[in-house]
């Protein structure tokens, strides 16, 4: 019984990794494994902690980076579900020490949703002079049945620096809520990078909040989103500096095909004259410059347009 | 042998003629330059010839080997070898530049890549990878869209301003790839103000206010083109007639 478990278990882990292409991994590569709500593999190098739990309704995963450590290699984390429907629940604390500087790549894959939900909970604290980058790809079937809601909160002490990018462009998104909000002080920076493409039904819903509360603090949010069919996205990008020398900007561009709908919601607000904050946003169809030099290479329309949209999402 | 015709076009824009029955012979091989000064209409018949939208509903007809092509889109006229080198180039973001010269290219490799940024003066290590986005300078787009052109193979090239933007070291590559396209049996069209790009030109055409005045060999064309038309005289005058019977008159 207990020799199933575990060839059960590693054969999950084969199928989840095959997934997202990813077989075998380097010994000074550290890399998480989580199918559902349980740790399927773990393995961690020096000066990286990852502690695991298994709760009632999901898995609680607690992340530390020591004080002054440099990764050097990026930490891959695995999470997904590979049967069409099921819940998986993630809460994460990430702390990332003072002076310590990492890369976390998380693959999401869900490669046979009909029905699932993935919840993830995210706090992440960036201490004085560290640093984190964050990218987050989700791999999808091509029938949507994925519903994602990530909820992140960051804290960006001072002279850190913190960036993240969410990307969702292979397979149906589904519906998306993502709710990514950072607090960021003194010196420190924050770039939150979003690129989705929606197509068929997909409803997506992405808010990026970035306050500047500390003197010279910086923050870059945008927001590249393709739509097509019937697909529909609103996007919230909020940018508040209150501080002297913050400086911001916000950066939305939406292109839509077909019969879907997308509307952009920029707050920009500066509450100290030394700040500065600027936004761009353009919403609709392909550029009829950019798609008229295409055209005259000999492209067709539809090759031009997938090519802006690739450039667009890349 | 003609590659293109043009017969008796005229266009016209909230109902003034931009271009008024304007008749060309483009021969196959050579290098022609369309001459004249500001808002002369060069842009336009570029834009007209190649297709693009706003130019589309024009009196007269365009034949290229022959054939009109007045009823094709811009991507069927390209995929016959017209192409448009654009005065003011389009940005992309995240599209690569390797992707960008590739995009026109019957041959997709990496070596035609290199070879048509070598050619416009870029070295490829250092640009392969570069996106045509915002970070590039004017003449670097520029120089890129030259490049995407080269690895193209056209059969007829219009180049609207090619050497704006581009700074003077620069420029000499600019005229390399023009000797290139020749060499390589391209036909070209140049429209520009430009005296050293004027230089690479064997025939010229000079229009005035739509208006075909004069045509014949370029150094003829040259002379004629800076003695009497810069400053152009006939700036703001109401009508077209008004506007062409001195020069041809002389």
């Amino acid at each position: 019984m207990a020799e199933q478990a575990i060839v059960d278990k590693e054969a999950l882990l084969a199928e989840l990794l095959a997934s997202i292409n990813q077989h075998k991994f380097a010994p000074d590569v550290a890399h998480v494994e989580i199918h559902g709500n349980q740790v399927l593999s773990r393995h961690l190098v020096e000066g990286l902690i990852v502690e695991a739990e298994t709760i009632e309704d999901g898995v609680k995963v607690h992340i530390r980076v020591k004080k002054g450590i440099t990764l050097k290699n990026p930490v891959n984390f695995c999470f997904g579900l590979i049967p069409d429907n099921g819940v998986q629940r993630i809460i994460i604390d990430t702390v990332i020490g003072e002076g310590a500087h990492a890369k976390f790549i998380a693959n999401c894959t869900f490669p046979n949703a009909v029905n699932i939900q993935h919840l993830m909970n995210a706090t992440i604290t960036v201490e004085r002079g560290a640093s984190l980058s964050y990218f987050e790809r989700h791999v999808h079937g091509p029938n949507g049945g994925v519903t994602i809601v990530p909820v992140t909160k960051v804290f960006v002490a001072e002279d850190a620096r913190f960036s993240t990018e969410f990307e969702l462009i292979k397979g149906a998104a589904g519906v998306i809520e993502l709710d990514y909000g950072a607090e960021v002080e003194k010196n420190a920076t924050v770039d939150m990078m979003t690129r989705v493409f929606g197509r068929e039904e997909d409803r997506i819903h992405i808010k990026e909040a970035a306050h500047l509360s500390g003197e010279g603090s910086t923050g870059v949010l945008t927001s590249h989103i393709a739509l097509k069919n019937r697909a529909s996205a609103t996007i919230e990008n909020e940018l508040i500096a209150d501080a002297p020398y913050a400086r911001g900007h916000v950066d939305c561009k939406e292109i839509v095909q077909d019969d879907a709908r997308a509307r952009a919601i920029p707050v920009v607000q500066v509450n100290d004259h030394l700040a500065h904050v600027t936004h761009e946003a353009a919403i609709g169809s392909v550029d009829s410059k950019q798609l008229e030099t295409l055209l005259s290479r000999g492209l067709t329309e539809d090759e031009a347009t997938d090519l802006i949209i690739q450039g667009l999402l890349s | 042998m003609n590659l293109l015709e043009i017969k008796n076009l005229s266009l016209f824009k909230e109902g003034r003629p931009i271009l008024n029955s304007l008749s060309m012979d483009i021969w196959e091989g050579h290098v022609h330059a369309i001459i004249g000064p500001n808002g002369a209409g060069k842009s336009t018949l570029a834009n007209t010839i190649m297709g693009l939208s706003g130019y589309r509903d024009f009196e007269g007809d365009i034949f290229f080997e022959g054939k009109s092509i007045k009823s094709l889109s811009v991507d069927e006229r390209a995929r016959k070898g017209i192409t448009l080198l654009f005065q003011e180039p389009a940005r992309f973001e995240g599209l690569g530049v390797s992707q960008f010269i590739l995009a026109g290219a019957e041959d997709k490799s990496r070596a035609i890549v290199e070879d048509a940024l070598q050619r416009a003066g870029l070295p490829p290590e250092k640009y392969m990878a570069r996106a045509v986005d915002k970070t590039l300078s004017g003449g670097e787009r520029k120089r890129i869209e030259l490049a995407s052109i080269y690895a193209m193979k056209p059969r007829l090239v219009l180049m609207d301003e090619p050497d704006s933007g581009v700074d003077i070291d620069s420029v000499k590559y600019i005229f390399s790839v023009i000797r290139e396209l020749r060499h390589m049996g391209s036909t070209v069209i140049l429209i520009t103000h430009s005296p050293e790009v004027l230089k690479h030109a064997d025939h010229a055409f000079l229009i005035c206010a739509g208006t075909l005045v004069d045509k014949g060999e370029m150094s003829r064309m040259f002379d004629y083109f800076n003695g009497k038309c810069v400053p152009c005289v006939h700036v703001g005058q109401p009508t077209v007639d008004a506007a062409v019977q001195p020069l041809t008159a002389n």
